[in-house]
C-alpha cells in the first residue's frame, strides 16, 4: 500500500552535508548552506543546496538572463508596457524571427528580427555553456558523462530548428519564434507547409522513441516500486548480484511478455530512447524543405500513404485550372457621388 | 498527514478549474464527413448550435409583390437602380429594406422626409450601391451563392452596418518602433481563432490577391519557395474561415493532404469562389464608395468597412442555413452571368506529380 502513494513515503533525515570535498577552488564555488525541507522530501531529497556555480555556470546564467530579458522586454513593449496585459496575453506574446525579406543577413532593423537574432545568439551561448558545466561537473564527481551527451541530443534539435536548417534554407525567417503559442503555431504551420510532417519517417521514429521513453519509464518505475519490498531499489548492486527482487521482477516480465530487461540494460534502453527522440527528430526537421518539399507526396511515391475511396461523388478539380476569370468590374460604374 | 491532504484538496481543485476554464463544455457531436476510419469528422456542440439557430431565422415572407402595373421609374422621381420595378414591388421592397437595415430609424434613415427623391443623405447613395452589389453577387457569383442568393438581410440582420465587417489595422505604435513588434499577430482575437497567428489577413487575401496556396505539388523541392511566414498568414485566414462558418478544417479539406484538391470535400471549391467574390465586393463595390461615408463610419486608417466570410455567414455553414429569400424579390437576381469560362473543358483532376 505504501508504494501506491503519489508522494515519497520515506524521508531519511540526517545532518545536511556539503558532499565530498574535492579541492579549494571547488569548495569555494559551492554556494549556499544546505537545509532540509519536509515538502521537498515528499518529491525528492529533503536537502536543498549547496549549488555549484563556477565560471561556466555564472557565464551561462549571465547570457541566459540577457536572452530572457530581450524576449521579455519586447513582449512587454508589444502590449504598450501594460503589465496587466502582459500577464493576460503572455501565452500569445512572442519575439518573432526576421521577416523573409532579410534572408540570411546578419544585420537588420532591431524591430524586424534584430532582437530575435540577439536573443537567439545569447540563448545558444547560454545553453552551450550550461552543457560545458554539465560535462565538467560530471568529470569532477568522477561520474560518466552520459547526462551531458543526452543533453547534447536535445541541443542538436534546438540548433537544427533555429540555426542549421534556416542556414540551409537561406532564410532566418524559417526559424522558430520565442513565445508559448507562437512556437506551437509555428509547429503546425511547418507541418502544413511541408505536406504533413506525420508522413516524415524520421518524425515517425521520433514519436516512437518519445512514446517509448514514456512507456519504458512507466514500466521501469512501476517494476522497481513493486519489488522494493524485497530491496529492489538497490538496482546498481543487483546488476551483478541479482537477489530475489530482481529475480521476481524479471520473472514477472518473462511471464507477461516472454522477455525481460536486466537491471543494467533497462537503463541503457531508457537512455537510448530518450537520446534518440531529439536525435532522429532533428534529422527529420533537417530534411524538411531542404531535401523533401511535400512529405505526403513523398509517402505516396514510396507507398507509405494508402489511398481511400472518395465519398463525395465526383472528385473536384482545382478551380484554378477550370479557366475561371474574374468577372470584369461593373460596366456601369458604381455611384460614388460626392461627399455630402 | 490527514490535515496535509485536506490542505491539498483546495489547490488541486483550483488548478483543475483553471486548466479547464478555457475548454468548451460538452456535449460534442461528431458527424462523419469522409471515408470511414479517417477521422474526417465535423465537430458540433448542440448547445452552441441552438444559440446560433435563433440568430439565423429568416424574416416572415409576405409573398412576392405583383410585377404588373406602371414602373417605379416612371412614377417616382430620381429612381436610378430599381426603375424597372412595378410600383408594388418597389414599395414592398422599400418596406423590407427598412426592416432589414434601419428598423429603428425607418424611412428617414435614407430619405429626406420633406422630399423622398432628394439625394442629400449619404445612406441613400450607399443603399443604391449595395443594391447593385447584391444583384452582382446573385448573377455573377452563382458559383458561390448558387440559386440561394443573398439579400440585404443576409448581412444586415436589422443593423445599419452588418455586425461583422473589417477595417485595415493601424500601424502598431509601441516601443517607439524600436522593440515590441507584433508583426500583425500574437494577439488573441476571434478572427484568428484566438491563436498567435496573423490576425488581420483580410487585406492580403480578400482585398489584394495574395497567393493562398503554399504547398508544393512535388515530393522533392522543385522551386516552391513559400515561407513559413506566408504559411502562417494562410493559416490565419483559414482560422477566420473556420470561425465564420462554425466548422472545422475537415469541412473543406482532407487534413492528411490539406492541399490536395482531388481528396477535398466539394465545399472547398465553394470557398475558392468565395475568396474571389469577397475581392470583387471589396474592390469594386466598397472601396470606390469610401468617399460617401462620414468619418465615424470609417476605420482607424480612414478606409471603408469591408466584407469577409463572417459578414454573411455569421457563424453558420450557410447564411440563414441556406434558406433563400429571393423568391419574394426576383429583381435582386437576374440572368446568370455570361459564360466567362475558357473554351477548353476543365482538365481532369491533376494526378499526383512525383519527381
Amino acid at each position: 500500500m505504501e508504494y501506491q502513494n503519489l508522494f515519497t513515503q520515506v524521508q531519511v533525515v540526517a545532518p545536511p552535508h556539503h558532499g565530498t570535498s574535492i579541492d579549494p577552488y571547488d569548495e569555494r564555488e559551492r554556494f549556499g548552506e544546505p537545509k532540509l525541507y519536509h515538502l521537498f522530501g515528499r518529491l525528492g531529497n529533503a536537502q536543498l543546496g549547496p549549488i555549484y556555480l563556477g565560471r561556466l555556470g555564472l557565464a551561462s546564467l549571465f547570457f541566459g538572463i540577457i536572452a530572457i530579458q530581450i524576449m521579455g522586454w519586447n513582449m512587454l513593449a508589444s502590449v504598450n508596457w501594460n503589465p496587466i496585459q502582459f500577464v493576460r496575453q503572455l501565452f500569445w506574446l512572442s519575439l518573432d524571427p526576421p521577416l523573409p525579406k532579410h534572408g540570411l543577413s546578419l544585420f537588420m532593423p532591431l524591430n524586424e528580427g534584430g532582437w530575435w537574432m540577439m536573443a537567439g545568439f545569447f540563448l545558444t551561448l547560454s545553453i552551450l555553456l550550461w552543457w560545458g558545466r554539465m560535462y565538467r561537473r560530471a568529470i569532477a564527481l568522477g561520474m560518466g558523462t552520459h547526462i551531458a551527451w543526452g543533453f547534447l541530443a536535445a541541443i542538436w534539435l534546438y540548433l537544427v530548428l533555429g540555426f542549421i536548417r534556416p542556414i540551409m534554407m537561406g532564410s532566418w525567417s524559417e526559424a522558430v519564434p520565442f513565445g508559448v503559442f507562437s512556437h506551437l503555431d509555428w509547429t503546425a504551420a511547418f507541418s502544413l507547409r511541408y505536406g504533413n510532417l506525420f508522413y516524415n519517417p524520421f518524425h515517425m521514429l521520433s514519436i516512437v522513441f518519445l512514446y517509448g521513453s514514456a512507456l519504458l519509464f512507466a514500466m521501469h518505475g512501476a517494476t522497481i516500486l513493486a519489488v522494493s519490498r524485497f530491496g529492489g531499489e538497490r538496482e546498481i548492486e543487483q546488476i551483478v548480484d541479482r537477489g530475489t527482487a530482481s529475480e521476481r521482477a524479471a520473472l514477472f516480465w518473462r511471464w507477461t511478455m516472454g522477455f525481460n530487461a536486466t537491471m543494467e540494460s533497462i537503463h541503457r534502453w531508457a537512455w537510448w530512447f530518450a537520446v534518440l527522440t531529439p536525435l532522429v527528430g532533428g534529422i527529420g526537421i533537417l530534411l524538411t524543405g531542404t531535401v523533401v518539399d511535400n512529405w505526403y507526396l513523398w509517402a505516396v511515391k514510396h507507398n507509405v500513404a494508402p489511398s481511400y475511396p472518395y465519398v463525395f461523388g465526383t472528385p473536384i478539380a482545382d478551380p484554378g485550372t477550370s479557366g475561371f476569370v474574374m468577372p470584369p468590374p461593373p460596366a456601369a460604374p458604381v455611384i460614388t457621388g460626392v461627399k455630402p | 498527514m490527514k490535515q496535509f491532504r485536506k490542505f491539498l484538496i483546495l489547490p488541486a481543485l483550483l488548478v483543475s478549474v483553471i486548466l479547464l476554464s478555457g475548454c468548451e463544455r460538452p456535449p460534442i457531436e461528431a458527424v462523419q464527413h469522409g471515408y470511414r476510419g479517417t477521422a474526417m469528422d465535423l465537430i458540433y456542440n448542440p448547445r452552441i448550435l441552438a444559440e446560433q439557430a435563433a440568430k439565423n431565422t429568416v424574416p416572415v415572407s409576405y409573398g412576392a409583390a405583383p410585377a404588373e402595373g406602371p414602373k417605379a421609374g416612371a412614377i417616382y422621381k430620381n429612381v436610378k437602380v430599381l426603375n424597372n420595378l412595378s410600383v408594388a414591388q418597389f414599395g414592398s421592397f422599400m418596406v423590407s429594406m427598412t426592416s432589414w437595415v434601419a428598423p429603428e430609424q425607418g424611412c428617414t434613415y435614407c430619405h429626406n422626409p420633406a422630399n423622398f427623391a432628394d439625394d442629400s443623405l449619404y445612406t441613400k447613395q450607399v443603399a443604391r450601391n449595395m443594391i447593385l452589389m447584391t444583384q452582382r453577387v446573385n448573377t455573377q457569383w452563382q458559383d458561390h451563392v448558387a440559386q440561394t442568393g443573398v439579400t440585404c438581410y443576409t448581412c444586415h440582420r436589422g443593423n445599419n452596418i452588418p455586425q461583422n465587417v473589417w477595417f485595415k489595422d493601424p500601424v502598431q505604435k509601441v516601443g517607439n518602433g524600436m522593440l515590441g513588434n507584433k508583426n500583425g499577430q500574437n494577439t488573441p482575437v476571434d478572427g484568428s481563432g484566438y491563436s498567435s497567428l496573423p490576425k488581420n489577413t483580410y487585406e492580403a487575401y480578400l482585398l489584394n490577391n495574395k497567393e493562398i496556396e503554399v504547398n508544393g505539388d512535388t515530393a522533392l523541392p522543385t522551386g516552391n519557395k513559400s515561407s513559413i511566414n506566408a504559411t502562417e498568414s494562410t493559416y490565419g485566414l483559414m482560422m477566420h474561415f473556420s470561425r465564420s462558418l462554425g466548422v472545422n478544417c475537415t469541412f473543406c479539406h482532407n487534413t492528411r493532404a490539406i492541399a490536395s484538391w482531388e481528396q477535398s470535400p466539394p465545399q472547398r471549391a465553394k470557398a475558392w469562389y468565395a475568396i474571389r467574390m469577397a475581392q470583387d465586393i471589396n474592390n469594386n463595390y466598397m472601396a470606390p464608395i469610401t468617399g460617401l461615408f462620414p468619418p465615424h463610419r470609417l476605420g482607424p486608417t480612414g478606409d471603408v468597412a469591408k466584407a469577409n466570410c463572417a459578414t454573411c455567414h455569421q457563424g453558420a455553414y450557410k447564411p440563414l442555413y441556406g434558406v433563400s429569400m429571393l423568391q419574394d424579390y426576383p429583381f435582386l437576381t437576374g440572368p446568370a452571368k455570361p459564360a466567362l469560362k475558357a473554351k477548353d473543358p476543365a482538365p481532369a483532376a491533376k494526378s499526383v506529380a512525383m519527381k
